[in-house]
């Protein structure tokens, strides 16, 4: 233990060192003030390297390693922050932009609304659940399950009932992953579907929409097999990252173990196309099945 | 999940035949709720024959009844039946080597060895396999260094090199324990260019000699000095280009090689000193002295390898199988093919769609023999079509451009090394509406000159085992 003396010369020398510190600082910037006043500031041509450009995998910062190469060959099995270096006890100041980037982009992902165009694009209809903004829907996660008044009529009216597939896709928690890759999953499950000869509904879009809605989708439109294209949760290394959840015959309030789910579809994870085309032979063989969740053994 | 199937390497070189059985085992690695990626996640040999003289005809010609009855025996003592095995290799090598050979043992052996067993043979795929064999690429892999594997023959040293557990490259050089045979304590055969080896050293041997242990040491040291030129440990002298088997090419100097593990019968002789150096008839036991002397060696580092005599049937049995799966596409009905030549597309012509079809229509006609197309299948890297419109496009390519083979009695094969092939396979499914056989099989690196066999689907069907193959016969 250090005596209350001892404590108190190593304050007392502390403070002083500080001062010591301050003073010069100020001393310094009294001198680069004055230089100032009499310089105009340079503006120089040019621009910030781009921080969400730098690929992850290939940014090796540890000073004075002992073996880079194996450290950098070890960074090529997953796109995690490692071997980013650091700065005393502190992140480097390039890794923090990046993790900062990266996390705005995921709150991006989250709070803004898929793009209209884009839905019309892909010749989707837009319903809604009972949410009326992103902040019920973020709060009330039960009101993101039930579709609004509106939603049921008109799926009602535009789409066909009792098909043997019914796919739709919901914002969820990623707009950027709906928008990133639906354009590749929807029309490689129609086509994998086609090529089997199994009829697939009219598809359609949720907005704030959770997984649980497709209970209610299957409910109303009689389909035999339910697919919900969703964004998921984003993360600090990809904000576009979306899932498959598929239940044969779903019910309201059914078990949620009765789901069939395909995670991580994106381009640095499983390619969307394939992904389509994979989620198209899972459907089927819970069609030859009658089972899916964990009433099914893929 | 986990499964394992069977595997058979059989290896039948100019002196000695044998065979091992081994289990593969093949596992989803990816959770449940992805994409499944199966992958072999163990190896093991679970019976080893033992090692018998290969039974020849004449020189270069393979008594394949005796051959089969050899086998049959080992079958026999291991228990197996040829339905319980699921891939495997029959591999020939070294003087023997040669096509009428492999075909002669394919038809003999076709019953026998199990329904997708196929002879392959050439210099550049046994290095590859006994290296594989000797374990030097997983202790590159591992020590992160550039090892190379020497396996030290009868009649050749195979060698392959790997900087982190991938190949670098091949040589073949015609140093091997029977390059100079004794009987009756006289040299009854000298290979020529080992007695030209031994001539510009100042020694002359003649056939009939006395078979003197002194000089015949003194030649194999020029012979295992050699080996170390091929390596680049010792800088090569002028004679050395001249001993590459079939005037093959040395390896590249880069990059420099630090550590051996030598395979091969010699290999085996190197681990026990015997007293009889002439035992087996040849200088193989001097041969296994002088490497273990010789100073060049001592630069890099000797890492043991894990076989040594058996090393390329080891390697033939566990390392010619790959799975291709899980997202694929192919008529089940179809399966198993073998011996399919392979027609590779270069990057270049699949970046641009006209050049893409044209080399496929050209590629096609080398495979026409008197106006009739053979069976074939069609490579690719598929890196530049991975989003549902582009691979559309590349349907439809496919379409124009094999058109030949879509109208011919073969399934469309094709083999792409990115993870594309089931969305590719619908595509084509739905374009050709299901009237033609499509086999469509992705995470294969397959060249122009390799043969492929596609087994049986197993794992529930999510996966189909592959064997790539590279023939190159000594004509």
């Amino acid at each position: 233990m250090v005596n209350e003396n001892d404590l108190r010369t190593i304050i007392a020398q502390v403070l002083q060192e500080m001062n010591l510190d301050s003073e010069k600082e100020e001393k310094e910037t009294t001198v680069t003030g004055c230089a100032a006043c009499h310089k105009e500031p340079e503006i120089e041509e040019g621009c910030i390297p781009d921080v969400t450009e730098v690929d992850i995998r290939k940014q090796y910062l540890v000073e004075n390693p002992v073996n880079k190469e194996a450290y950098y060959d070890l960074k090529q099995y997953a796109p995690c922050r490692l071997g980013i270096g650091k700065a005393g006890a502190r992140y480097k100041t390039d890794p923090v932009l990046q993790f900062r980037a990266a996390h705005s982009a995921a709150q991006d992902a989250v709070f803004s609304d898929v793009d209209q165009g884009f839905i019309d694009s892909m010749g989707l209809f837009s319903v809604k659940t009972q949410c009326e903004n992103k902040d019920v829907y973020l709060t009330r996660p039960d009101l993101g399950r039930k579709l609004d008044d509106e939603a049921v009529k008109t799926i009602k009216e535009k789409c066909r009932m009792h098909p043997t597939v019914q796919v739709f896709v919901s914002d969820g928690l990623s707009s950027a992953a709906v928008a990133a890759n639906v354009g590749d999953v929807l029309p490689a499950i129609e086509q994998g579907l086609k090529s089997y000869g199994i009829d697939t509904g009219v598809p359609f879009f949720v907005k704030y929409g959770r997984v649980g809605a497709m209970d209610q989708v299957s409910e109303i439109t009689g389909a035999d097999v339910t697919c919900v294209l969703i964004g998921e949760r984003p993360g600090l290394i990809t904000a576009e990252s979306m899932s498959a959840y598929i239940a044969y015959k779903a019910t309201v309030g059914m078990p949620e173990a009765r789901r069939t789910v395909v995670s991580n579809i994106h381009k640095a994870g499983t390619i969307p196309a394939e992904a389509g085309a994979h989620i198209a032979d899972i459907i089927k063989k819970i069609l030859d099945n009658k089972a899916s969740g964990t009433d099914l053994k893929l | 999940m986990q499964e394992t199937i069977l595997s058979v390497g059989i290896d039948i070189g100019t002196s000695t035949t044998q065979l091992i059985f081994s289990r593969l085992t093949i596992e989803n690695l990816a959770s449940n709720y992805t994409v499944p990626r199966i992958s072999i996640v163990n190896k093991e040999v679970f019976y080893r024959s033992g090692i018998s003289f290969t039974p020849l005809k004449s020189q270069t010609e393979i008594d394949t009844a005796k051959v089969k009855e050899i086998i049959r025996k080992e079958y026999e003592k291991a228990g197996m039946k040829p339905e319980n095995l699921q891939t495997g290799a029959v591999i020939i090598t070294g003087e023997t080597a040669r096509k009428q050979n492999a075909n002669r043992v394919l038809e003999t052996l076709s019953d026998m060895a199990g329904d997708f067993v196929v002879a392959t043979a050439g210099p550049d795929l046994e290095s590859v396999l006994s290296a594989k064999g000797a374990g030097s690429d997983r202790i590159s892999e591992e020590k992160r260094e550039v090892v190379a594997n020497i396996d030290i023959g009868g009649g050749t040293s195979n060698i392959a090199f790997f900087h982190k557990g991938i190949l670098k490259g091949t040589c073949c050089l015609d140093i091997g324990g029977r390059l100079i045979k004794v009987e009756n304590g006289k040299i009854s055969y000298i290979f020529p260019s080992i007695q030209k080896l031994a001539e510009i050293h100042g020694i002359q041997i003649q056939v009939g000699d006395n078979a003197c242990e002194k000089t015949l040491y003194r030649v194999c040291e020029y012979m295992a000095q050699q080996l170390a030129m091929a390596l680049y440990i010792e800088e090569p002298d002028g004679f050395h280009a001249g001993l590459y088997t079939n005037d093959g090419k040395p390896l590249a100097r880069q990059p420099v090689i630090q550590a051996v593990t030598f395979s091969g019968g010699v290999a085996d002789c190197m681990l026990h000193e015997e007293e009889e150096v002439f035992r087996y008839g040849d200088v193989g036991i001097l041969l296994a002295r002088a490497v273990k002397n010789c100073s060049a060696f001592e630069k890099i580092k000797i890492y043991p390898a894990a076989e040594t005599i058996r090393a390329t049937v080891v390697g033939a049995g566990t390392h010619t199988t790959d799975v291709s799966g899980s997202t694929i596409s192919y008529a089940r009905e179809k399966l198993p093919i073998k011996n399919i030549p392979v027609l590779k597309i270069s990057q270049e012509d699949e970046q641009t769609p006209s050049l893409f079809k044209e080399a496929v229509k050209k590629g096609l006609s080398l495979y026409e023999a008197e106006g009739e197309l053979e069976q074939l299948a069609i490579a690719f890297s598929g890196k530049y079509h991975t989003s549902f419109g582009q691979i559309q496009e590349l349907a439809e390519l496919l379409m124009e451009g094999a058109e030949q083979v879509i109208k011919g009695p073969y399934p469309l094969i094709l083999i792409i090394e990115n993870d594309i092939a089931k969305v590719l396979g619908n595509a084509l499914n739905v374009l050709m509406e299901r009237k033609k056989d499509v086999i469509c099989i992705d995470g294969i690196h397959a060249q122009s000159g390799d043969y492929i066999d596609i087994g049986e689907p197993v794992a529930d069907g999510h996966v189909v085992p592959v064997v790539t193959k590279t023939l190159i016969f000594n004509s």
